[in-house]
């Protein structure tokens, strides 16, 4: 047994010198993502005789600092986002030599807020979310000076809405959904105000500081990575409002509801078409240099972007995800089978 | 008078802090118990629903016009041929009014995907059945499971329930035709993870277990022990000794999440090993359970008593041989119970594992120590946080599964130390 042990200790210190050749594509990346990329993945591991991906759910923000690492079969060959790259995370990307990245945009995905079945149906504004979730609201109508926010209930925000607890259970901010959430519905309630719109002239900084901030007192509840945790605790307090994908929504209509935002029930139809506020992209992005090292990721690739899985009669659409129009899919479809090199002058 | 009084008004005080005390007792493991028997029914009772699945009984006719889509007969086309089609035939050839496509897709969706696989398997090995009409009995996919084994949800609402109206009436006629049975779920056993639960299984993450455990075992064992005897026989009692000892009892109390990072720093940043891989997660879990085993073995060692090391070094033992032939063997059975539980802590274990990789979706069952793969505890929380229905009574037998091996375990435990342990 001790001889066998010398040996294991051994091999793992001849593998610390280089890393092992690997024939497996690994990806990670946003929970959004994750269960549309495991059916993809499945799917190719059955048809194309290529060995099964392996998915991690990390998180977009996790995703894409793993694969940002750097170059070598220990990091990983591709990350799913619920949001695009950030300009900051694309030059993290080149710092550590991976300046080669292509974009693949998979489809939309709408934030829904949700209630249980058992409680008050809600007509939220964005300017509500806005209100009850910032950590600092205007002070004077005009939103020119800002206070902490001081609303635990949520008539105190709106008059039409009940007088009940502001609960608010969603993502960490390590989750693109939480990112894709302050961007959509609490910046754009922000903007809703004359004085905080004035004030993105004069100091971005300040106003993405305030207009993006979710209140840390208590009323949000982060509840991890986890949507499906989100929706037994909705169940468990009819009282609380949950923060999630369409996709998730679409599954759970036995126990939840979703809330109107700006007059708009979050369905198929209003998200892709853009009337449903809250709705944002899915992406994924690909390490090219690893594409000629590790067998399978073109191909992989290609099944993710065929009409067959994204597009509007795929099967991908069928587990909740709302898919793009067919020329924007072609599109990317090119962009995938050339590897097409992701220029970061696209954001801003 | 007045003493006696008071004596006699304490005792009674006395006794009945005693009864009170019994009965706080008794209610505190009469609780501990009742809980113990809701989560082990409800998790039966939801788990025991996972081990059948349900089958369809089809006339399945395969088409030579689908299978050959050209006149020169290939083995290559079998291969790519379009089962999903003869499946959506033969289903249509027992619905034959149904005629809308968008319905006959619905009716192609109560059979399990993974049937076109195995069809196209089945006409590879006997060419002789193109052309023929074989009656098969088909899986059916989880969404027509879930229903079939819980009949109290064809009751709820139709826009709350999995399946619709038309969808029920359907099951219904193949019902009354007695075409669909329960059967023991085979895929359970054998296969891997699955996004359709239906074809989920929980093989793959056992064989993980299996590998990691084995790592861990290989690794913590024989250092435990080695480590145990040392400082329990051979070192001097001084004040490094004792620094080490307070370490080691303090590590042992260290959140398992701390070895993760641990193991994220040094064996993946530094030393390169693979992500998601046993060998990795053995190590770390090996780091978790050291001190038990260590603690463990000092204190079976501890319980030897000296009159044995005093007769062998009598005769002229040396200390080694004293150790080796004598107080080892006696202190055995102990240091085994001991590994045993550390073992069997270490196969509950999640959370170090989330930091290396091996919480992720791994369809392949793994065939060494270097594949990517996951565990039986990462299995049952990944099952639980998938959205489809049919992963609910998965998760519960997943449970089963992780439960008996640790009863498993833990009963070779209390086995070893009634059977082998030594009273002095």
């Amino acid at each position: 047994m001790k001889k066998s042990s010398l040996a294991i200790v051994a091999l793992a210190f001849a593998f610390s010198t280089e890393s092992i050749a690997r024939d497996q594509i690994k990806i990670v990346g946003s929970s959004t993502v994750y269960p549309f990329a495991t059916v993809v993945a499945e799917r190719f591991g059955k048809t194309s005789g290529f060995k099964t991906p392996v998915i991690e759910s990390t998180g977009s923000g996790g995703g894409l600092k793993l694969f940002c690492k750097g170059l070598g079969t220990e990091h990983p060959d591709i990350t799913n986002a619920s949001r695009r790259i950030k300009s900051k995370e694309v030059k993290k990307c080149s710092e550590n030599g991976v300046t080669d990245i292509t974009e693949i945009k998979v489809g939309f995905d709408g934030i829904a807020m949700a209630n249980a079945k058992s409680g008050p149906m809600l007509e939220l504004s964005l300017k509500d979310i806005y209100l009850a979730l910032a950590k600092d609201v205007p002070a004077d109508p005009e939103g020119n000076t800002v206070k902490p926010n001081p609303y635990k209930m949520w008539n105190e925000v709106n008059p039409a809405l009940p007088a009940a607890p502001i609960v608010v259970i969603g993502p960490p901010p390590t989750s693109g959904t939480r990112d894709a959430f302050n961007e959509l519905a609490i910046e754009r309630g922000c903007k809703k105000f004359p004085g905080r719109k004035a004030l993105k002239k004069k100091d971005k900084k300040l106003y993405k500081s305030q207009c993006r901030s979710v209140r840390e007192d208590g009323p949000y509840v982060e509840a991890g990575e986890n949507d499906n945790l989100i929706i037994e605790k909705l169940v468990a307090d009819p009282g609380a409002l949950g923060v999630f994908g369409y996709s998730f929504l679409d599954q759970n209509r036995d126990k939840v509801k979703a809330a109107k935002v700006d007059g708009v029930f979050p369905e198929f139809e209003a998200i892709s078409s853009g009337k449903y506020p809250v709705s944002r992209s899915l992406f994924f992005y690909i390490k090219n240099a690893h594409a000629s090292v590790i067998p399978g990721i073109k191909e992989y690739v290609r099944e993710f972007t065929s009409s067959k899985a994204i597009g509007s009669d795929g099967y991908l659409v069928s587990k909740g995800l709302i898919p793009l129009g067919e020329s924007e899919r072609a599109q990317f479809e090119k962009d995938g089978k050339t590897l097409a090199k992701f220029d970061a002058k696209v954001l801003k | 008078m007045n003493n006696l009084k008071k004596i006699e008004y304490s005792l009674k005080k006395r006794k009945r802090q005693e009864s009170r005390f019994k009965i706080y007792g008794l209610l505190g493991i009469t609780s501990a118990v009742t809980f113990l028997c809701i989560i082990l029914s409800s998790i039966f009772m939801e788990g025991k629903k996972a081990f059948l699945s349900t089958y369809i009984k089809l006339e399945v006719y395969f088409d030579p016009d689908i299978i050959y889509t050209d006149n020169d007969q290939k083995e290559e086309d079998i291969k790519f041929a379009n089962f999903q089609k003869i499946i959506k035939n033969s289903l249509n050839s027992f619905f034959p009014e149904i005629s809308d496509k968008g319905e006959l897709r619905k009716l192609s969706n109560f059979i399990s995907s993974s049937e076109e696989e195995n069809l196209m398997r089945l006409v590879l090995e006997n060419k002789q059945l193109i052309g023929q009409k074989v009656t098969l009995w088909l899986l059916a996919s989880s969404k027509i499971d879930v229903i079939n084994k819980n009949p109290d949800m064809e009751l709820i609402a139709e826009e709350d329930r999995l399946i619709s109206n038309l969808e029920l009436n359907w099951l219904n006629e193949i019902r009354s035709a007695n075409n669909i049975e329960s059967n023991f779920n085979k895929n359970f056993f054998v296969k891997a993870d699955s996004t359709e639960p239906e074809q989920a299984g929980i093989w793959g993450s056992l064989v993980g277990s299996f590998f990691t455990l084995f790592v861990t075992l290989i690794l913590s064992f024989p250092i435990a022990v080695a480590a145990g005897v040392f400082l329990e026989e051979l070192a001097p009692k001084n004040k490094f000794t004792d620094f080490i000892e307070v370490n080691i009892n303090n590590l042992a109390a260290v959140p398992s999440i701390i070895f993760g990072l641990l193991g994220l720093a040094i064996f993946l940043n530094v030393m390169h090993l693979p992500r998601s891989a046993p060998i990795v997660g053995g190590m770390v879990l090996a780091l978790m359970t050291l001190p038990t085993i260590i603690i463990a073995t000092r204190a079976s060692l501890k319980a030897v008593p000296p009159s044995i090391r005093e007769a062998a070094i009598g005769l002229g033992a040396t200390k080694f041989q004293t150790v080796t032939h004598h107080v080892l063997p006696l202190s055995l059975p102990g240091i085994l119970t001991g590994t045993i539980i550390g073992m069997s802590q270490a196969l509950g274990e999640s959370a170090p594992l989330l930091m290396i990789g091996m919480v992720a979706f791994i369809v392949d069952v793994p065939g060494s120590f270097l594949d990517s793969s996951t565990v039986l505890p990462v299995q049952i929380y990944l099952w639980k946080s998938t959205a489809a229905r049919g992963f609910v009574e998965l998760t519960a037998a997943g449970v089963m599964v992780l439960l008996s091996f640790l009863i498993l375990m833990n009963g070779l435990a209390v086995y070893i130390r009634q059977k082998f342990e030594k009273k002095w």
